[in-house]
């Protein structure tokens, strides 16, 4: 598409409209068709297994598991060119990542289990010497008869742009295995990832669904190898399910939502990259992900960063009002209708004057309090709410001092934490026992 | 001068010395990532710093400058910065996105490198030289130095002003590290073990965090260009985690993951680089990736070998204390039969007793060995020694379930099997087991007897 541009062309070519659409609907050619099938199956597949790998604390695993490959692409090619056989195929060299790949895995479960050294600092030492060995067996093919090592090196970058319709069946092939583990195995991943223990007591086989978890993991793995590259396909398993974390509490959601996002990275990496030169497929994917692993981060609803800052936000705000109700009802002397300065209720509470007033605004707003020229004033509605707040608050001492056995002098700060988050029906709970304590006590005295 | 020296000293020396002068800052700062479990940030940041890398080059490139494009202080400021940032990411993606620590780390740093690679695409068109393949594996062998033919004339400045840029770099690295390390070494030290107690003694933790990433990400560059950040990865974390198996003190673990850093990456020199013409081959092994190796198999060298941790060493301390504890119990079961009134058991019934047939059997063999028992085919008795051997156990056992019973307060009933357990512990003194004991009783009843060395007052 772009062989008319030299080397050394430094501008970005941005594509036609035309072509832009062409390449999204997949009618820019049977290549770029291919590879993008392709790519989003396996972001499709990767969001799904990443899911669980990231639930169970795995997620590192993937990234040991992939460096661990290279030694095996590597050996598969030496034995197959020593047996005769065509060495670059991918149905050899594979099983060869496959088997190195689980072994690597293995070394770091067996130096967690019997050395004092930490998860951590095995899944790093094992990927960095299981490579090593990778490259050093990469630099015996290149210097063995049968040479040419150029179809080996292209794993650990990826080369998206030549994947064969083979490849594209096996990421479609790879992603409908995952999504049908997912689906019929989904209430044992879930136990496994959730509570592994209790999954133990109810007679789960937890070391059989831990090992088929491992299996897709590693399924995956070698599956986006020669796509994007072993050095970034763990982030095809991190990134689209971390991302759908943000989106949901729910698992079975966050599964779907990771698949989708896995497949839409991928959708959208191999499109870009397609389009525009000098974009490596395999990491243009990564950061089409990382685009919206951060755009959920920030704007997810329910787990998002200016979703939760918003929410303590109003509960901040909230006891605000509630300490501001309070101090309003005390500096007045229980009296309906007392004015009370803005001033004398900062001091009350060491609020900065500028902040009292805003508070005090807001409950002006709201109808319970009205404000003239720098003193607040409750109504009958904030006279009301105030009572209830020190009511709740009165209860709430009164039970940790008699119930919780916290000394008088230090209910005070306890219940200052707690008063604004009773829920009603809790209050009238807490009445109900308050009152029948101070009935056995008089009858008792 | 022979050409095979000249050949040594203008290819294998600087390459050599390249290897060990990263093998000591990595090595060497490493400790602290891996005693801090800190060990994958080692390895988000060596993935990490490639971005900074690159952009250090494109802007000096685009500054009209390509000839400074290798400067190594602003590679160094590009890549401090890049390692700062992706530390301040991870931190950014766990603290306000509530990810898992592992999690946030793939996130950030595989952004970071694909980031990376993708610009690498854009230097290639700059003609800036930056090959992606040589950001893994370094290019150690391109490293030569070509001084003139004679000794003396080495040694001249204007020769040693020629040695490889890498090398120079990674000197002042090495000085630099070492000498961070030996002048922050009390804080660094505290922060490591409790970052809480460092903070409330003044030496902010968090600070010390972020110094030590910044060091860890210019010791990685200054690394990367010579051996690749697989190797810088692997320097980081092998040595250190060798050093951990092979002492408890913070001291000697520096100066061991030091050592072991520096012999393998001699040793995976040579085996990769020079030991494969020995034996008549063409060509070399890359030179970096057996480096790793060789940190590999000292590793796990490590892992089994070690004197106080090592996998061997464990399981043949855990036998030997099996041992002990079965042939304790042999002695303490003949001395309960003995105080019933049955001299001799049987080896059918010892076995039946003690927790497994095997290790009954080599209980039987490891108190005759002592001359504790004698045994014929099918009765095992105790000797004089044996005797008081046994005697010293069924005391220690009552002792302790009186002390179980009295002193703890559990029920006379749940006092056996913990006794059971603690028998077998060596105590400098019983002393605070048996103070005065007023009746010489056990909770069940049954008499505890005198230590073997106050018989003499009690008869």
């Amino acid at each position: 598409m772009h062989s008319a541009q030299s080397i050394t062309d430094v501008a970005l070519h941005w594509p036609t409209l035309d072509e832009l659409v062409r390449t999204l609907t997949l009618r820019a050619g049977y290549n770029a068709a291919v590879v993008v099938v392709g790519t989003t199956m396996l972001g499709l597949a990767a969001g799904v297994v990443g899911t669980f790998a990231l639930l169970r604390r795995r997620a590192l695993m993937g990234d040991a598991l992939a460096h661990a490959a290279l030694p095996g692409v590597a050996i598969a090619f030496l034995i197959a060119v020593t047996l005769g056989m065509a060495g670059k195929s991918l149905a050899v060299l594979l099983p060869g990542a496959a088997i190195t790949g689980v072994l690597g895995v293995l070394a770091v479960q067996f130096i967690v289990r019997n050395t004092r050294l930490t998860e951590d600092t095995a899944i790093g030492a094992v990927l960095s010497v299981f490579f090593g060995a990778g490259v050093v067996l990469l630099s015996v093919v290149q210097a063995s008869p049968a040479g040419d090592q150029a179809g080996l090196a292209t794993f650990i970058y990826g080369q998206t742009a030549a994947m064969t319709v083979a490849d594209a069946t096996l990421m479609g092939a790879v992603a409908l295995v995952a999504a049908l583990a997912a689906a019929l195995l989904f209430k044992e991943f879930a136990l496994v990832c959730f509570d592994d223990a209790f999954a133990r007591v109810q007679g789960r086989p937890v070391n059989v669904i831990d090992l088929l978890m491992m299996s897709l993991v590693v399924l995956v793995t070698v599956a986006g190898l020669h796509a994007v590259g072993l050095i970034l396909v763990v982030a095809l398993l991190i990134i689209p399910a971390a991302a759908a974390r943000f989106w949901t509490e729910s698992l079975w959601r966050m599964t779907v939502f990771a698949g989708a996002i896995g497949a839409a990275s991928g959708y959208l990496g191999s499109v870009t990259s397609a389009l525009m030169p000098r974009m490596p497929a395999g990491a243009v994917i990564v950061l089409a992900s990382g685009v919206i692993f951060i755009i959920s981060m920030f704007l997810a609803p329910s787990r998002g960063v200016l979703a939760s800052a918003a929410r303590s936000a109003r509960l901040r705000l909230k006891i605000a009002r509630d300490h501001m109700l309070l101090a309003a009802l005390r500096l007045g002397d229980d009296s309906h209708g007392a004015r009370v300065t803005i001033n004398d209720l900062a001091r009350a509470r060491g609020w900065r004057v500028n902040s009292a007033r805003a508070i005090a605004w807001t409950l002006a707003r709201t109808g319970h309090g009205e404000l003239h020229d720098g003193s607040l004033t409750l109504t009958a509605t904030g006279f009301d709410a105030a009572r209830r707040v020190a009511r709740t608050r009165a209860l709430w001492e009164e039970y940790l001092t008699r119930c919780a056995d916290v000394a008088p002098s230090h209910v005070d700060y306890s219940a200052d934490l707690i008063e604004h988050v009773l829920p009603p029906d809790l209050v009238r709970d807490l009445e109900a026992a308050l009152d029948s304590a101070h009935t056995a006590e008089e009858v008792a005295a | 001068m022979s050409t095979a020296s000249y050949n040594f000293i203008s290819l294998d020396l600087p390459a050599l010395l390249a290897l060990v002068l990263a093998a000591v800052s990595c090595g060497l700062i490493g400790n602290f990532l891996v005693l801090r479990r800190l060990s994958l940030m080692g390895d988000a940041i060596a993935h990490a710093v490639l971005p900074g890398l690159v952009l250090a080059f494109l802007i000096t490139a685009a500054m009209g400058r390509p000839e400074q494009a290798r400067d190594p202080l602003i590679m160094m400021l590009g890549a401090a910065i890049s390692g700062v940032v992706t530390v301040l990411l991870i931190e950014t993606i766990r603290r306000l996105g509530r990810v898992e620590t592992g999690a946030a780390m793939g996130v950030a740093f595989s952004i970071m490198f694909a980031l990376g690679v993708v610009l690498i695409e854009q230097a290639a068109a700059r003609r800036v030289d930056l090959d992606a393949d040589c950001v893994l594996y370094g290019q150690i062998e391109t490293i030569f130095w070509l001084p003139p033919e004679s000794l003396s004339g080495m040694l001249t400045l204007g020769a040693l002003a020629g040695a490889p840029r890498q090398v120079g770099t990674l000197a002042i690295v090495a000085v630099l590290v070492v000498l961070l390390v030996v002048l922050f070494y009390k804080e660094l030290r505290i922060s490591s073990f409790d970052p809480a107690l460092s903070t409330a003694l003044g030496f902010s933790s968090r600070l010390i965090h972020y110094a030590q990433m910044t060091v860890v990400a210019i010791a990685a560059v200054a690394a990367f260009e010579a051996v690749g950040s697989i190797l810088v990865i692997a320097l980081l974390i092998c040595p250190a985690a060798c050093a951990r198996l092979l002492t408890d003190r913070l001291g000697p673990q520096l100066w061991v993951s030091v050592a072991v850093a520096i012999a393998a990456s001699v040793a995976g020199y040579v085996s990769g680089a020079l030991a494969p013409m020995w034996i008549g081959f063409e060509t070399s092994l890359n030179a970096a990736g057996s480096v790793a190796v060789a940190l590999g198999v000292a590793l796990a060298l490590s892992i089994f070998l070690a004197p106080a941790h090592g996998m061997i060493a464990r399981r043949v301390r855990n036998n030997r204390l099996a041992a002990r504890v079965a042939r304790e119990d042999l002695l303490g079961l003949l001395h309960r039969a003995a105080e019933l009134g049955t001299d001799a058991l049987s080896p059918a019934e010892i076995a039946a007793t003690l927790e497994s047939p095997r290790l009954a059997r080599r209980a039987v063999r490891g108190a005759r060995r002592l001359g504790e028992i004698s045994a014929t085919a099918n009765a095992v008795r105790l000797t004089d020694l044996g005797r008081d051997a046994g005697r010293s156990i069924v005391r220690s056992h009552r002792l302790w379930e009186n002390y179980l019973v009295r002193t703890v307060g559990l029920r006379p009933d749940h006092v056996h099997a913990p006794a059971e357990l603690l028998e077998h512990a060596r105590l400098p003194s019983a002393a605070p087991l048996s103070p005065d004991l007023p009746d010489r009783l056990d909770p069940h009843g049954r008499l505890i007897p005198p230590a073997p060395a106050d018989e003499n007052l009690e008869t």
